[in-house]
């Protein structure tokens, strides 16, 4: 379990956390989503005792930062952002020295399955300079698991891989979350939509926003946008507002000779897709597509933050 | 294990797995030796006065060159924050560098051994006592730059501008002596006991005196913890 309290820090004059506060279960995924200088970093650091807070606690399983660091140190596997690593040493060099300073009990077996387990087989005695930025990202991995923590903080772990790589470390990501506490930060929210059990989003060094992925959708966007595709007479297809209530009409682009694109937009909590769909038939057009756009959470996202930013 | 010994490890594996501490050591060897072997027939004595005279002036550069990445790089390369976010005391990792700059200035020394070995053959009515009290002092005087080039490392991310101030700071305790004439009298005194060339000459003679031996780790300590606050001190990003 993790509590933090009025977490404040200040870099001179520039406030990067400001009072923040949230908790974190045991067993708990949770994203951590803000912006690129929203903060993350800056609070992460603190939780691992990187950076010191110029105000406020965080305290660690009942243990405050500021006096049992050490203690929290061996809780906690971290991830930095940029992950980064001795670059002039092997990949076994690396975990061996790792292990050694975590006075990790047995750490041939450990090193061999936490290789295994990251995927590392054949890389095992190269330098890692000689490493794509996948495989580095996995001895950074590897790193944070070594010693099996109770709480796992990883940092934008899948900023700059390519869409397989991104794959392959939400799914190693999704394997560790079944039996840690984790923390994920990022400014891409798919990536958090897709492991998270809570998210908090952060911005300009405060938390705007705290709770699951459903709750936060419902909370900030209750509207659903459809959007189809379809083959009718222009001037006809203005007529479903007249006909369905409580639907608004978006936008009407043609595409192609008497084929459309519509944008339709209702309560979520009122479906009307049956309507529109029995509408359309009636008037016997063409129904090529209809799909309801769900990037909900990205325009809550997107809300909490470009407002933020205009404040 | 102590956690120092493993950093120790790593660093003496990072001196020699790249050319940076050969080259630092043939070039100070390369010095060493000529200046140590041209005055050699001319004096005509059996002792390694000369060599003596010239390793702390090579000090000077051989020292900042090899301590100036020890934290330094470490910042720079983001692998701090990996570090300091690992189980191990600040003071630890201090004394880790510490102990792996003084083995790579412990190999320059044993290499110079091969003029010891030219005199044993060349002279008689060597003085032992002498020679291996020298090696001590330069040993220390070695381990006293060093941790002030550790100092240094620690406040920057900058190799060259740690080697830069490391130079200087290692300048002043070297240059000091030079000074003596300038001061008024009552004054000598205080910087005599400054000048590090002061405590060596002591040793090197021949002579261990405690005073000399309390100035060179009073310095040591002094600058490891200096270096050690100024990590402790993390507010750079």
């Amino acid at each position: 379990m993790i509590r933090i309290q009025n977490l404040t820090k200040d870099y001179g004059l520039v406030r990067a956390v400001d009072h923040v506060n949230f908790e974190i279960n045991e067993g708990e995924i949770l994203g951590f989503l803000g912006p690129n200088g929203a903060g993350k970093t800056t609070t992460l650091r603190m939780i691992t005792c990187f950076l010191s807070p110029t105000s406020g606690s965080i305290e660690i399983e009942n243990m405050n930062i500021k006096n049992k660091q050490l203690e929290i140190k061996r809780l906690i596997g971290y991830l930095p952002e940029h992950n980064p690593l001795y670059v002039d040493m092997t990949v076994y060099d690396y975990l061996k020295f790792i292990a050694d300073i975590r006075k990790i009990p047995n750490f041939g077996h450990r090193i061999k399955e936490v290789i295994k387990q990251c995927g590392l087989n054949g890389v095992v005695h190269k330098s890692i300079n000689t490493l794509s930025k996948g495989y580095k990202q996995r001895v950074g991995f590897a790193q944070a698991i070594l010693h099996d923590p109770k709480i796992l903080i990883l940092d934008e772990p899948t900023s700059g891989l390519d869409p397989n790589q991104i794959v392959e470390i939400r799914e190693l990501i999704k394997e560790l979350g079944k039996k840690k506490t984790l923390i994920i930060s990022s400014h891409i929210l798919q990536e958090v939509q897709a492991v998270c059990d809570r998210i908090v989003i952060i911005n300009e060094g405060k938390i705007v926003a705290d709770g699951s992925t459903e709750e936060l959708q419902s909370a900030f966007n209750n509207k659903t946008k459809l959007k189809l595709e379809l083959i009718a007479n222009k001037d006809e297809i203005t007529a479903i507002v007249d006909n369905i209530k409580e639907i608004a009409l978006l936008s009407i682009s043609p595409l192609k000779e008497k084929t459309f694109s519509v944008e339709i937009e209702f309560d979520s909590t009122n479906d009307k897709r049956a309507e529109i769909f029995n509408f359309i038939k009636s008037k016997e057009w063409t129904l090529l597509e209809m799909y309801r756009e769900n990037v909900s959470l990205e325009a809550v996202f997107r809300n909490l933050t470009i407002e933020g930013g205009k404040r | 294990m102590n956690l120092a010994i493993t950093i120790t490890k790593k660093e003496i594996k990072s001196y020699f797995s790249s050319p940076s501490a050969y080259i630092v050591l043939v070039i100070f060897l390369l010095l060493s030796g000529w200046f140590f072997a041209s005055p050699l027939f001319i004096n005509n004595q059996a002792n390694l006065r000369t060599l003596f005279g010239i390793i702390p002036l090579l000090y000077l550069f051989f020292i900042p060159a090899i301590t100036m990445g020890l934290i330094s790089r470490e910042k720079n390369n983001g692998t701090m924050e990996l570090l300091a976010t690992l189980p191990i005391k600040n003071s630890q990792i201090i004394m880790g560098k510490f102990w792996a700059s003084i083995i790579l200035i412990g190999v320059g020394l044993l290499l110079t051994l091969i003029h010891f070995i030219t005199i044993m053959m060349l002279g008689t009515n060597i003085d032992f006592g002498a020679i291996f009290c020298g090696y001590i002092g330069l040993l220390f005087m070695g381990a006293v730059y060093s941790s002030i080039g550790i100092f240094a490392s620690s406040i920057t991310s900058n190799q060259i501008v740690s080697l830069i101030i490391s130079f200087f700071i290692i300048f002043f305790f070297f240059i000091i002596r030079f000074f003596l004439f300038f001061v008024p009298d009552f004054m000598v005194g205080i910087f005599q006991f400054i000048s590090i060339d002061y405590h060596f000459s002591n040793i090197s003679r021949g002579v261990i005196d405690t005073r000399n031996i309390i100035y060179f780790v009073s310095l040591i300590v002094l600058f490891l913890k200096l270096a050690q606050i100024s990590l402790e001190n993390r507010n750079w990003k």
